[in-house]
């Protein structure tokens, strides 16, 4: 199965992002580098806002994630709710 | 194969030799001395002989390798465009048969310290 | 009490639909053709360019708040850095020579990367491609602008950067990336979009900025690692463009399909050979090493790209044709430039140096079966010349290949002990490359290539080899901008100046 991955940089903002996606993905692995944070993962990967929003403590709109984005690994599926990086095979 | 465009595509060549103001390229490269990262190149009248070329700017130029001195030019072993190849030291590279851009080896069998840690 | 209604916001699809979409309009009083007069000449057949969606949806709007809060915050991080001295807390000033190579070689592809999509962003007819071209076309300006002003301050206490417009234009090393964009704003807008929206910005784009900016944050660079995040958040978008691009092209008509992976195949290639100079800034230039070029290649090369064209092989893609030939040179490219770079190094705006031993014993463990085999006795005898008092220059110049213009230092892809020559003659001139990737790419499209200005040549035609004349044209100061880390002007004030921010004396 091929790996999907999300970087995100490593700040006081992005902590309670990668919180919430830990939580929603139990079989994401969390690489932490100095200034950034590669969240791998087999095959699929979903960022909910609701999680996000329960971790951090305000309402949040997913395109936020645009500022603290690096780089991600797979076909990107978002609404308003979700962001979802998946392979197919 | 022509390049997809609208109109007739036409690209002027940049490096012809009528660009080198009387003089040509060749490039030259010591088979399995990789000290010298990249084949020489060469900018030089046609006319000069062979054996200016391999006495001038080439053997000063492999001076750094730890095999240079041990050359010996009458037993090297040379290829033109990739083919095992004879020159002829007394005469011109014109007369030679290289051309502009032609690249020339020679090799040294036997001869190869630094090509790689046993 | 009155219950306020809660106005609806739009949902993010309908928000897009409203903000891309129906901004676009039939032409009148000119035909489509007429207004879109590049868009079928490539062979590439769209039927419906409603079918493309940007996945992030993102509007002008949206697009104008995030990137205001992108650049507020980058700018105020790069006004700290300069106040507060942020060069001395550099690893080492050799460090400054990846950033050199970058301001000179890359930062200005962004700017060309820039004009590139402005101008697909005008060539494409689908209103969701043109939004999201122009966005791109905004943030590639951005990025050469930021590239820039995170690297000024470096330029007021160290040398080699002044130039760096200049040296982008004329200099040899430099024109490896030069090359690689006229090659793409001179192709049409689907090859383009495959060249730089996919192959670059999607396939090879990893390879290049996280090591890079992971390099910065190891090696005390807080200008470059703000800019690399600042733009790496713009980077994701321009991934998720070029993957739509090339589903987009290849779901529309399946005779898209050859077109398409003849273009995957060259710009891999093109790509893969512009990121050499990638692999030396990693396993060299970095006092502090983030992972070897080989480590970096697993993770984004084979890994990512391994997962990605599995993923295209439903539309009948396969992998790029120089893959196998990229895996080969894998182990030796970085020693292979560095090597040159070294020995050409009175013709470079930057400084190169011997590894030292601790370097070398790293590299020996990152390379377990190249690097003490081929390497080390070329980097020993080079250590043993400098020691004479007679440091290794090589005043031969270097072949550079006509295709991807690098001086031809690669090996043949089965035996690195011997350089790979490849030639062609079309018209009665001959060609030289370094590759099998590059020959192809040149008989694929001759008159293409025949006209590039390659600078070793152009010294010759030009300047009658005057390497004094030359160095005056690029802006390079003899005895300052180039040669030996050690003994230069960089070394010296950056111990000076460190020693000075710890004492009194």
């Amino acid at each position: 199965m091929s790996t999907v991955f999300i970087a995100l940089q490593a700040n006081e903002e992005t902590r309670p992002i990668i919180d919430a996606i830990e939580i929603d993905n139990p079989q994401a692995i969390v690489n932490r580098q100095p200034a950034m944070v590669k969240i791998d993962a087999p095959g699929r990967l979903v960022v909910r806002r609701e999680t996000i929003e329960e971790q951090l403590g305000r309402s949040y709109d997913l395109q936020e994630l645009q500022i603290n984005l690096i780089t991600l690994s797979g076909n990107v599926d978002e609404d308003e709710d979700t962001l979802t990086l998946s392979w197919n095979e | 194969m022509p390049v997809v465009s609208l109109k007739e595509y036409v690209g002027v060549p940049r490096d012809l030799v009528l660009n080198f103001n009387g003089k040509q390229l060749v490039y030259v490269s010591w088979d399995n001395h990789l000290l010298f990262a990249a084949p020489f190149l060469l900018c030089l009248p046609p006319e000069t002989r062979f054996g200016e070329l391999v006495d001038g700017p080439l053997a000063a130029l492999v001076q750094p390798d730890p095999d240079a001195a041990a050359i010996d030019w009458t037993q090297v072993e040379w290829l033109k465009s990739n083919e095992p190849w004879t020159p002829d030291f007394s005469r011109s590279l014109a007369d030679n048969g290289i051309g502009h851009k032609d690249q020339l080896r020679f090799r040294t069998p036997g001869l190869d310290t630094l090509r790689d840690a046993a | 009490m009155d219950m306020k209604a809660t106005k609806k916001k739009l949902g993010m699809k309908e928000r897009y639909r409203i903000l891309t979409r129906d901004l676009g309009w039939e032409p009148g009083y000119q035909s489509r053709e007429a207004v879109f007069p590049y868009v079928r000449y490539e062979g590439i057949k769209v039927h419906d360019w409603d079918k493309w969606e940007d996945p992030f949806r993102l509007t002008m709007d949206a697009y104008w708040k995030y990137q205001a809060e992108k650049e507020r915050k980058f700018y105020a991080i790069i006004d700290a850095h300069a106040q507060n001295n942020g060069h001395l807390n550099l690893t080492d000033a050799r460090y400054l020579s990846a950033l050199k190579i970058f301001l000179q070689a890359i930062s200005p592809g962004e700017y060309a990367a820039h004009k590139g999509f402005a101008r697909i962003g005008r060539e494409f007819p689908g209103v969701g491609t043109q939004v999201a071209c122009q966005m791109q076309a905004i943030d590639e300006i951005r990025h050469a602008q930021t590239q820039i002003h995170a690297m000024s301050n470096y330029n007021r206490y160290y040398d080699g950067f002044h130039a760096f417009a200049d040296a982008r234009d004329r200099i040899w090393y430099t024109s490896v990336a030069r090359s690689f964009f006229d090659d793409a704003m001179a192709a049409g807008p689907f090859e383009f979009m495959i060249a730089i929206g996919f192959s670059f910005e999607y396939v090879l784009t990893n390879l290049l900025f996280v090591p890079f900016m992971s390099g910065a944050a190891y090696n005390g660079d807080m200008a470059t690692v703000t800019f690399g995040f600042s733009a790496q958040s713009d980077e994701a978008r321009h991934m998720t463009l070029g993957l739509e691009c090339i589903k987009f092209m290849l779901e529309q008509d399946p005779d898209n399909l050859p077109i398409v992976q003849g273009w995957i195949d060259k710009w891999f290639w093109r790509g893969f050979r512009v990121l050499g100079l990638v692999s030396t800034m990693m396993d060299y230039m970095l006092p502090k090493r983030v992972m070897s070029w080989r480590e970096a290649w697993e993770i984004y090369g084979v890994e990512n790209g391994g997962a990605l064209f599995r993923d295209l092989a439903r539309y009948g893609i396969r992998p790029p044709k120089g893959w196998d030939d990229a895996e080969k040179a894998i182990d030796h490219m970085s020693h292979q430039i560095m090597l040159g770079l070294y020995q050409w190094s009175f013709g470079t705006c930057f400084h190169s140096w011997i590894p030292s031993d601790d370097d070398m014993a790293w590299l020996a463990k990152k390379y377990p079966d190249t690097f003490d085999k081929y390497y080390r006795p070329r980097w020993e005898h080079i250590k043993k010349l400098d020691a004479a008092g007679t440091p290794y220059k090589n005043f031969g110049l270097a072949k550079l290949c006509q295709c991807c213009q690098l001086p031809a230092v690669f090996t043949e892809p089965d035996d690195p002990t011997l350089n790979c020559h490849r030639e062609t003659v079309y018209k009665g001139e001959k060609y030289q490359f370094c590759s099998d990737g590059c020959k192809d790419i040149f008989e694929n499209e001759p008159e293409k290539y025949i006209q590039a200005w390659l600078p070793m040549p152009a010294l010759f035609q030009e300047l009658n080899g005057d390497i004094g004349a030359w160095m005056d044209w690029v802006g390079l100061k003899d005895g300052v901008d180039n040669g030996d880390y050690d003994g230069s002007r960089d070394q010296k004030h950056f111990t000076e100046w460190r020693g000075q921010a710890t004492s009194n004396l």
